[in-house]
């Protein structure tokens, strides 16, 4: 049967991410003696260091979201006011960060941020500021090393709406009297908001399971999700613990995509209506 | 007439208006550029910190790379782990996506979201797993397991890109072959693959590339004479900034700015037609 072509990939997945999953999700639910129980999930609720990790990946996962959508849209817009040829070519400073590996940009982020960094050199020089300014190794660095990762999976998906947002619409509403701003804000902006909506949301779901770039930029400071996991295999090889917060984790981006995807129909945005 | 004062866009906004626009566009675009290029000049720096511009000009970083064992052999190795994977992801996702596709398969829904399954899960999570699976199969730490974690991501790509590909093209081209005598197999390499050819290049080559920069299942899975180069990268950016990094940083930016480029080009190829 036809269907039986797929079959090689699905027992790739079974036995890549299902099985791994199952068995971390059964993990989570083993005691330190080998019993069963609810220890590792009861442990998150009562020390405060677990809600900490959590409240931080929520906070990085929902600025980085704002970052990308404040300088996101502009850009998305630029480009669809361009001309197909035009907007293929500036796109170019869109795609090529996008398939650069993310090991390099965050590395070169770690190099432009430095006390001695171009960054902190180019502000001084145009007066900006008068002494460097710690710019990595914190908060700050996570938040600019995030975005321009993440900025690709916004811009993408928010440029290809305003792209099929009919031209004759925002003439009809300039015909029948509408100011250049009303008709943006009337006509425009509400047909663009699928897109960023969706983007914000890939964005988002993304943002929420990273690692290298916290660890790198955020010099031990900003502990995520992910970075926790981590911490807790290498330093008390805890297992239970880890796989607790990991299936904490997935839930919570599960139960995102679902409420999305009911709002959405992100799987017709891929596969297409029929 | 003055560029300034033409009119940009439906509403009879002038290029002048629109300046700020402009300008707010360009500052983002060099934002976003500048990262992913400034390793260029600093890999080509004689001094042991980071500086920028370089006072002294040298090939120094691209010569320890070169004869460093360790970096060598990881770069072999994540190289190797590179191709296999795009030649095992490239037909496996082609194959599920035209089945999926075609089939019309009430199922066929279904299966596509589950394959797509490694996009949405967490790659940390993916990582421990396979970790803790492999590890009781000894496949930690060998080319085969990360051939294996490294195919389940690429794969998805490769289904999405050929998905789209075949919603462009009219498969009554390959009903047409098959009525007229051509077996299934047949019909799809002599009609529907040239058709497509395009896009599967394309998936190939971002399948090669998801593996060659991937980072945190690598550094879980991977080790020993099988370290791949993200993870040798990821260790030496942890303890200190080596400037070796921004020698091995030029060399992965021209490798995707090629690979990007090549896309380009199959798609420009691909609308002619």
């Amino acid at each position: 049967m036809l269907l039986g072509l797929a079959a090689p990939s699905i027992l790739i997945i079974i036995a890549v991410i299902m099985i791994p999953l199952g068995w971390l999700f059964y993990l989570s639910l083993i005691g330190k003696g080998g019993e069963f129980s609810l220890v590792n999930y009861q442990k998150m609720i009562e020390y405060k260091s677990y809600a900490r990790v959590y409240l931080t990946t929520f906070k990085v996962s929902i600025l980085t979201t704002l970052v990308c959508i404040l300088i996101g849209y502009p850009l998305a817009y630029f480009l669809s006011q361009l001309s197909q040829r035009m907007a293929g070519i500036f796109m170019l400073t869109v795609l090529l960060p996008f398939w650069t590996s993310l090991l390099v940009r965050t590395y070169a982020w770690l190099v432009l941020l430095q006390k001695k960094g171009l960054l902190n050199e180019f502000a001084i020089q145009i007066g900006l500021w008068e002494t460097p300014v710690k710019l990595v190794h914190n908060m700050t660095g996570t938040l600019i090393g995030m975005a321009h990762i993440m900025l690709p999976f916004l811009v993408l998906p928010l440029y290809g709406a305003m792209r099929r947002i009919e031209p004759d619409l925002m003439r009809a509403a300039a015909n029948l009297g509408a100011k250049p701003v009303q008709v943006f804000w009337k006509v425009f902006f509400p047909m663009s908001l699928p897109g960023m909506v969706a983007g914000s949301l890939i964005v988002f779901v993304l943002c929420l399971g990273f690692y290298v770039t916290p660890a790198v930029l955020g010099g031990g400071r900003v502990v995520m999700v992910a970075t926790q996991i981590t911490a807790i295999l290498e330093n008390q090889f805890n297992w239970g613990a880890a796989s607790a917060l990991g299936v904490v984790l997935l839930i919570a981006t599960l139960i995102i995509l679902y409420l999305a995807g009911r709002l959405l129909k992100l799987d017709n945005v891929l596969f297409g209506k029929n | 007439m003055d560029f300034w004062k033409k009119p940009a866009s439906e509403t009879q906004i002038t290029h002048g208006d629109r300046l700020w626009l402009y300008v707010v566009a360009l500052v983002i675009m060099l934002l976003m550029i500048i990262p992913t290029v400034i390793v260029v000049p600093m890999s080509f720096s004689d001094s042991q910190y980071l500086e920028f511009p370089p006072s002294h000009w040298s090939l120094r970083w691209y010569e320890e790379y070169f004869d460093s064992a360790k970096w060598m052999r990881s770069t072999m190795t994540s190289f190797q782990i590179g191709v296999l994977t795009m030649l095992v992801a490239t037909p496996l996702g082609t194959m599920a996506a035209y089945a999926l596709y075609v089939s019309g398969h009430r199922a066929a829904r279904t299966i596509f979201v589950f394959l797509i399954t490694p996009m949405i899960v967490p790659v940390i999570l993916i990582a421990i797993g396979t970790f803790y699976v492999f590890g009781r199969l000894g496949l930690n730490n060998t080319i085969g397991g990360l051939v294996l974690a490294h195919t389940s991501l690429a794969t998805p790509l490769v289904m999405i890109i050929i998905t789209a590909a075949l919603r462009t093209y009219d498969l009554n081209q390959e009903r047409v072959a098959r009525s007229l005598g051509a077996s299934r197999l047949k019909a799809f390499f002599l009609i529907t693959l040239p058709q497509i050819r395009f896009s599967i290049l394309t998936a190939a080559l971002l399948s090669f590339l998801t593996s060659f920069d991937e980072v945190i299942i690598s550094i879980f899975i991977s080790g020993g004479v099988n370290a791949t180069l993200t993870k040798q990268m990821f260790s030496a950016l942890r303890d200190y900034i080596d400037p070796t990094i921004a020698a091995i940083s030029t060399i992965m930016v021209f490798i995707s700015t090629t690979l990007l480029l090549a896309t380009q080009f199959f798609k420009a190829r691909k609308d002619k037609k």
